[in-house]
């Protein structure tokens, strides 16, 4: 159920240059899944007006925490990073819908690719999928060296491949050139980044299963504005689907790429 | 609650506070979140003739204490809307307002014939902020006379009241509110968002897909206040007014310049519980005031 809490700031630290880790504790906690998102009030002014969405890249029931991971850019999301630890945060959330964990076959293999600050829903996506004895080969493709974060915490869960725009860390190039290189072995693939990167996926893979979580400009964030509208592709009966509502994830071939 | 009932052409509002098209959708959304009965009235999002599915992305931009919109009037149709949308909101003891657009005379006057029909649809709100195709995409809006042969049309074959939205991308509103009671138009909403234009810092070009946005949210606050004063001491018909409302006190300032209801847009989308918050709110902010009932604080301005 999607709720509005105040959720206090347990943590928060710049773990690459301008990529912040923001863990906060509240109730909503308890309902959210991989590939879902929040909707953050980043001040109690006008400015900046609209909530900023940002994914969940770690849940734990347990103590009640959510950890998000994001670029401080603009406005907005610069002004998130300056909370404090015991400030109180306006989230709306968890919103959307998340990966499907379950259609990955047990005991196979999944691929997760990530794009810059796509890469934090695999986080939790990746722990999921381990739980349920599903291996994960994991590719991420960043800018730069500087800007690459959680190396360590995805090697636990999985064979972890960076690349760099620059060549600074990893291979260079694009995730799609390590691929080629790579030919991984896999049942199922899941995505998060930058248009490009995910259609060259879909055509990379037109015979596997595939979840590809996408990025558009939000007003509501719950479905009521049609802000997030994305064409569809013929293969489905709907005309457009809603980012924030029907998404963020979609199966492959849902949306036109 | 009762100080805040108000009686309008075809609506019985338990409080004067309603969100308004196209920020509420047509309220499956917001009523997972809470009661919809608790509102005043509701604004449904615009509904066409067609499906429309509206504009490219990005169809939104932010600005300073505001947003620019480009929806493009995406809606599912007016069959989908009679057949889906209308019914599930009769679970919820809310009157409806109906948000009627269109590009010709002749569109909106298939809408508002059949939506005005549904059980809940008590009152059409003409959306005349839509380019009118036949005389050169210049919106209906614009002209009084347009404006006017426009709401006769509808108020022929609508058998609720017929409310109409004006737009402020007009030299005169006074004018066009004047033509449109002329029309025979029961009240007035308004206003629409202002016609607006964000640049990207570094390409130098429009943020919106579609070039041009509507602008709403707090930064019209002001501009919309002095729309309502002007024509409130223009008309006879009541206002409902709306542009940059998010609490109680804006509420107050609408109503003090002339308004007799508030409808709510952008700010829903800043903190969806909005609405039930600013009714919850009222009841303290008259007591400040020293006012029995929130009718006496209608067109204060002016006395
Ligand atoms: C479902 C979803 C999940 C996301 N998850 C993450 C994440 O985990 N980590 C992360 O760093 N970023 C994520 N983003 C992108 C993030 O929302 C934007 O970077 C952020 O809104 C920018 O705000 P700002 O204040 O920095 O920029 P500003 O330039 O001040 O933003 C202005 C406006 O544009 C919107 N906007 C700007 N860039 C984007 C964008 N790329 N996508 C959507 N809206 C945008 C803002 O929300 C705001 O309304 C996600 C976006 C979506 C839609
Ligand atoms: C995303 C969005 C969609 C809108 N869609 C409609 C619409 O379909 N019909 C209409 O008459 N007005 C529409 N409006 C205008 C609002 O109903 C309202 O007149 C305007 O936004 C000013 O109020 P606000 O500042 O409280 O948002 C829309 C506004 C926004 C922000
Ligand atoms: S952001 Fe409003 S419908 Fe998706």
């Amino acid at each position: 159920m999607i709720q509005q809490e105040r959720m206090i700031v347990v943590r928060q630290s710049e773990i690459a240059h301008h990529i912040f880790e923001l863990t906060l504790q509240g109730q909503i906690v308890q309902d959210m899944n991989p590939g879902q998102f929040v909707h953050i009030r980043v001040s109690e002014t006008f400015e900046p007006l609209l909530r900023r969405p940002i994914s969940i890249a770690n849940i734990d029931k347990e103590t009640g925490e959510v950890t998000l991971i994001y670029r401080a850019e603009g406005r907005g999301t610069k002004l998130l990073s300056q909370k404090q630890v015991g400030d109180e945060v306006d989230v709306l959330g968890p919103l959307g819908n998340g990966f499907s964990v379950e259609t990955a076959p047990e005991g196979g293999t999944a691929l997760l690719v990530g794009g810059g600050i796509g890469v934090p829903p695999l986080y939790e996506l990746a722990k999921q999928l381990n739980a349920r004895g599903i291996r994960t080969i994991q590719v991420f493709g960043f800018a730069t060296e500087e800007v690459t974060f959680y190396e360590e915490q995805f090697s636990t869960l999985g064979d972890t491949h960076f690349v760099t725009v620059d060549g600074t860390k990893g291979t260079k190039g694009f995730v799609t050139d390590l691929l080629e290189e790579l030919k991984p072995e896999f049942d199922v693939f899941y995505a998060c980044g930058p248009m490009p990167m995910l259609r060259a996926l879909e055509q990379f893979y037109p015979n596997k299963e595939g979840y590809l979580s996408f990025e558009e400009r939000m007003g509501c964030g719950i479905g009521a504005c049609f802000a997030c509208v994305c064409k569809t592709t013929d293969s489905t009966d709907k005309d457009y689907v809603k980012v924030c509502s029907d998404g963020p994830v979609f199966p492959k071939g849902v949306v036109q790429l | 609650m009762r100080r805040l009932t108000i009686q309008l052409p075809g609506l019985e509002l338990k409080n004067p506070i309603m969100p308004a098209s196209g920020c509420f959708g047509f309220g499956k959304e917001y009523g997972g979140l809470y009661d919809l009965s608790k509102l005043g009235a509701i604004m449904i999002k615009a509904t066409t003739v067609e499906t429309r599915l509206g504009n490219p992305t990005p169809r939104v931009a932010e600005t300073p204490a505001g947003m620019l919109n480009a929806i493009g009037l995406q809606n599912p149709g007016l069959e989908k809307v009679m057949a889906n949308e209308l019914p599930w909101l009769e679970r919820f003891d809310v009157p409806i307002i109906a948000n009627v657009a269109g590009t010709t005379t002749e569109d909106y006057v298939e809408v508002a014939k059949k939506i005005s029909t549904a059980p809940n649809v008590k009152a059409l709100e003409l959306n005349i902020s839509c380019p009118n195709v036949k005389h050169g995409g210049i919106t209906f809006g614009t002209d009084p006379v347009v404006a006017r042969e426009l709401v006769e049309a509808v108020k022929a074959v609508s058998t609720v009241p017929v409310y109409v939205k004006l737009s402020p991308n007009v030299t005169d509103i006074v004018e066009i509110a004047k033509a449109v009671e002329a029309g025979g138009a029961d009240g007035i909403t308004m206003i629409n968002t202002l016609i607006g234009m964000r640049l990207d810092e570094r390409t130098g070009k429009p943020v919106i897909a579609n070039g041009t946005g509507g602008l709403s949210g707090p930064a019209v606050k002001p501009v919309a206040i002095r729309m309502v004063y002007d024509v409130y001491k223009a008309v006879s018909i009541p206002i409902i007014g709306m542009g940059g409302v998010s609490c109680a006190q804006d509420v107050i300032d609408f109503m003090s310049a002339g308004a007799s209801a508030v409808a709510v847009g952008t700010a829903n989308f800043v903190d969806p519980f909005v609405c039930p918050n600013i009714i919850d709110a009222l009841p303290a902010k008259l007591e400040e005031l020293g006012v029995k009932h929130i009718k006496e604080i209608i067109g204060r301005s002016h006395r």
